[in-house]
């Protein structure tokens, strides 16, 4: 199963006539955890929620050009299949605050409706809080509410959800920046779990973190996509000034 | 100096003691005709009161199960136009806030709250007395359930949009089709808000008369045929109460009573609600 | 999107099916089948749904469409018999076919507006208590549900309390100063209707205060201003034109009123001679006479006063609400 699972080609964004993402062009290696960088403002979010075409989402938004994933335009396709294969965490935890911790992580499946006997259900609860590292913290309070966890489980249980799914790519937008140092590290040290099973894209501003968890990194500098490269000769050698310039920490 | 000081101090307290008297004050009246209304309505309530039909003026013994069946028809039949379309509109509303479509409609909801309901009243007579030719309580549901849209509309609305945008995107990017995002995430999390919103609703047209009048019409005897006139209790009231009787003043003053009451706990009811069942954020 | 999608059904299974080894791969295809059939419904009832929210808000504007052209046309009739003198024609005698809604102008603009002075200064006491002085606590709570609960009893019962209890009263008042002891009448209803319209002025002056920025009053409490010197001169300044929307509020709720006042009035079409006459508003008279109107040209008079009631009453509601907008933003 080698190969590229998301593919962008010519990819653009807009908020109006505000060109946000220009001409985007990434492939992106399956089971890789791939890091997204650039300053503030410089179309990241934008980028990946066009991936699983929640860009489209906000009034006035629109977008060019293809995304391939497993060589399928996801724009032929409907997006509930596309956000069916592309799970997504965001930045600050949300998990459903009227769903209790087990429904929050079959979330998927109950709020879509699909009937499963309550065996399996139990199974995927476990395997997917399991996977997360949240089992034996929640184990036994799987029917209290979602919004009773700490930030660093809040965005566990949200990975989990994800993970429920059985996604081939989860995209998570700066899914660590509202937690503290511990979760951080917790969550962290999910991604290379997580990795054997799935392509992993983050957005990330803490380049220790993209350091120490990714295999590529694509930086992105107002809009464009500046460089993509293995992390480590990214940060080693990077070849293009504004690269150097960002992870020296000239500009901010 | 140290006098106009005084002077100003004892001023502002003088204002604070005439503002709170006169706040007081508006609990007086209202407090005086529930009181009045409780006595003289209480005493007239019983069994034969709740089950039997009134009686001719002489007869003592009526009662207003006519009324009583009757407001409860109206009500649920006005409830079920209004409650589905009241909260699907206050959905879209919500949900495009900024559409051509949305700022029109939202007029429209503004400005029927503020129509006077004796204006509902004829424009349903023509709408539907007039072409089926007889007064009916469909016609006086209709003219109801106009009234109760704007009180559900917006308070959809206002509670849909206080949610947080991520849980709309939280459930988007599960997979979940709009309608199950609506239906599964978006209303259970406001659901308190919205009831509260249809309980108002509910007891506002409870009591209201004026767009019966001519619609529903009012009708002595017990009948559950929509497309035929129907008592209510408000028509009830306004009826007998304006009648010169003292046997027919008793059946409206027990009325009240019992309108009263429902009217204040569905109020009451709604507070506790919105309390008690709002989702925790 | 629609072929591509049905494709998608086609060939996916297909492809899955081709890859079928063992007995739990076919399992997990089948599901996969019944998951695509499954979202194709899925993706069906969401357009239904979104068509349907479309369709609804929709009617909301024909509906309001709708009671305008009903009551515009079936007015016709009586505009065309009597004109714009309608409007300032003094006498309402159905018998001879003359309809002049003078007199109901009238009663309708002497008990509101006399309603709204009687009670601006209680809603507003209550809005500045509320909104200022103590905005929480156990007699705050009380004060305010109880306001908001005058709201709640049907005007029906207004009505018949007033009957019951405020005529008779009215009556002896009317005795002692010296003029005919009705009890019925304009005042009557004006008093009646300031009750009912105190929570309108009130919960909005109270949320209207509320709203104050606190930086202001404090600039004002540092330079050693009293606690009335600061709602004089910083919140009823700062909050005049909300307090003016909750006066509108409250104006087209009066205007609209129709069973308290029709009960207490005491229903006649004679132009009232002074605040203590009968009379009939504008509600009143259609809810009295709307089913005894035997004629074509009487009816149509009625429902143009109805026309006339509607216009006022939503422009009157649209002002106050604009202004609210626009004192909420900014
Ligand atoms: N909802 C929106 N409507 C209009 N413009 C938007 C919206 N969201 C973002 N933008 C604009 O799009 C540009 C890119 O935003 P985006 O959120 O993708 O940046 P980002 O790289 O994720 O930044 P950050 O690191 O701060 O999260 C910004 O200039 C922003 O002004
Ligand atoms: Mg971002």
């Amino acid at each position: 199963m080698e190969g590229t699972i998301v593919k962008s080609v010519d990819y653009n964004a807009y908020f109006g006539d505000n060109h946000v993402v220009k001409n985007v062009n990434i492939d992106i290696p399956r089971n890789n955890v791939i890091a997204v960088m650039g300053p503030s403002g410089c179309g990241k979010t934008t980028f990946l929620r066009g991936i699983n075409r929640m860009h489209e989402l906000i009034p006035g938004a629109t977008s060019k050009g293809k995304i391939l994933l497993n060589n399928e335009d996801v724009f032929d396709m409907h997006p509930i299949f596309v956000r069916l294969k592309i799970g997504m965490v965001f930045q600050r935890p949300n998990p459903f605050p009227n769903l209790s911790i087990y429904d929050n992580v079959i979330a998927g499946y109950k709020l879509n409706g699909i009937k499963l006997p309550k065996a399996e259900k139990d199974k995927i609860v476990e395997h997917s809080l399991t996977r997360v590292a949240l089992w034996n913290e929640v184990k036994d309070s799987l029917t209290k509410k979602g919004s009773f966890l700490s930030g660093g489980q809040q965005q566990r249980l949200c990975i989990a959800r994800a993970v429920a799914m059985e996604p081939e790519v989860l995209l998570f937008d700066e899914p660590t920046s509202a937690l503290d140092p511990i979760s951080t590290s917790t969550v962290e040290e999910l991604f290379h779990e997580l990795k054997k099973n799935y392509t992993l894209i983050i957005v990330t501003h803490n380049m220790q973190q993209a350091a120490r968890v990714s295999d590529k990194t694509a930086f992105f500098y107002m809009g464009e996509l500046v460089e993509y490269d293995e992390t480590k000769q990214m940060f080693t050698n990077p070849t293009d000034i504004r690269t150097q310039n960002y992870i020296t920490g000239r500009f901010s | 100096m140290d006098v106009h000081i005084k002077y100003r101090i004892g001023k502002s307290g003088v204002f604070q003691v005439v503002v709170a008297v006169l706040a007081f004050a508006c609990v007086v009246p209202l407090m005086f005709i529930l009181f009045y209304i409780l006595k003289a309505g209480i005493t007239k309530i019983n069994w034969n009161f709740l089950t039997n039909l009134p009686k001719p003026v002489g007869e003592t013994g009526g009662g207003i199960a006519n009324a009583l069946i009757g407001t409860i028809m109206l009500v649920l039949t006005a409830s079920a136009f209004a409650i589905p379309v009241g909260i699907l509109c206050g959905i879209y509303l919500s949900e495009n806030r900024k559409s051509k479509l949305a700022y029109w409609s939202r007029l429209c909801i503004d400005i029927l709250q503020g129509v006077p309901s004796i204006v509902i009243g004829i424009v349903a007579y023509f709408w539907l007395v007039k072409p089926l030719g007889a007064f009916s309580a469909l016609s006086g549901s209709a003219a109801l359930a106009i009234m109760m849209l704007p009180t559900i509309v917006s308070s959809t609305e206002e509670t849909l949009k206080l949610l947080p945008d991520t849980l709309r995107e939280a459930a988007f990017a599960l997979g979940m089709p709009f309608h199950r995002v609506i239906l599964k995430v978006i209303i259970p999390c406001g659901f308190s808000g919205i009831l509260s919103g249809v309980m108002l609703a509910v007891a506002r047209v409870s009591g209201e008369t004026a767009p019966l009048l001519f619609t529903a019409f009012g009708n002595p005897y017990l009948s559950t045929n929509i497309l035929k006139p129907m008592q209510s209790l408000p028509l009830l009231i306004f009826n007998y109460a304006t009648s010169p009787y003292n046997d027919w003043h008793d059946l409206a003053w027990g009325a009240s009573c019992i309108l009263l009451i429902w009217v204040l706990l569905l109020n009451i009811f709604t507070k506790l609600v919105t309390r008690k069942w709002k989702v925790q954020l | 999107m629609d072929t591509s999608l049905n494709n998608d059904l086609i060939t996916r299974p297909d492809s899955m099916l081709g890859r079928v080894i063992s007995s739990a791969k076919l399992r997990d295809a089948v599901k996969g089948i019944k998951r695509i059939k499954r979202s194709h419904r899925q993706i069906r009832t969401e357009n239904v749904f979104k068509k349907t929210l479309v369709i609804v808000a929709l009617s909301t504007i024909v509906l309001v469409l709708g009671i305008m052209v009903t009551l515009a046309w079936q007015s016709t009739l009586s505009i065309k018999a009597s004109g714009l003198g309608y409007l300032w024609g003094k006498v309402w005698d159905p018998v001879q076919d003359i309809f002049g809604a003078y007199p109901f102008i009238l009663g309708t603009l002497l008990t509101s507006f006399l309603a709204l002075i009687i009670s601006i200064p209680f809603s507003f006491a209550v809005g500045i208590f509320l909104g200022e002085y103590f905005p929480n606590g156990l007699a705050s709570n009380f004060l305010k549900n109880t306001v908001e609960l005058i709201a709640a009893v049907p005007s029906v019962i207004y009505g018949f309390w007033g009957l019951a209890v405020l005529v008779p009263i009215v009556r002896s008042f009317e005795t002692a100063i010296g003029v005919t002891p009705v009890g019925l009448g304009i005042f009557t209803s004006s008093l009646i209707l300031a009750i009912m319209i105190i929570p309108y002025a009130a919960s909005l002056a109270r949320s209207m205060i509320q709203m104050v920025p606190s930086n202001l009053k404090e600039a004002a409490y540092s330079l050693g201003a009293t606690r009335w010197e600061v709602i004089r001169s910083v919140i009823l300044p700062y909050t005049k034109s909300g307090l003016f929307a909750g006066i509108l509020l409250s104006l087209g709720r009066a205007l609209g009123e129709t069973m308290a006042v029709t009960m207490v009035i005491g229903n006649t079409s004679l132009i009232p001679k002074n605040i203590f006459s009968p009379g009939n508003t504008m509600a009143s008279i259609i809810a009295n006479e709307f089913t005894e109107a035997d004629h074509p040209v009487y009816l149509s008079a009625l429902i143009e006063l109805g026309l006339v009631l509607f216009l006022v009453t939503v422009v009157i509601n649209m002002l106050g609400r604009r202004i609210i907008k626009q004192f909420t933003q900014d």
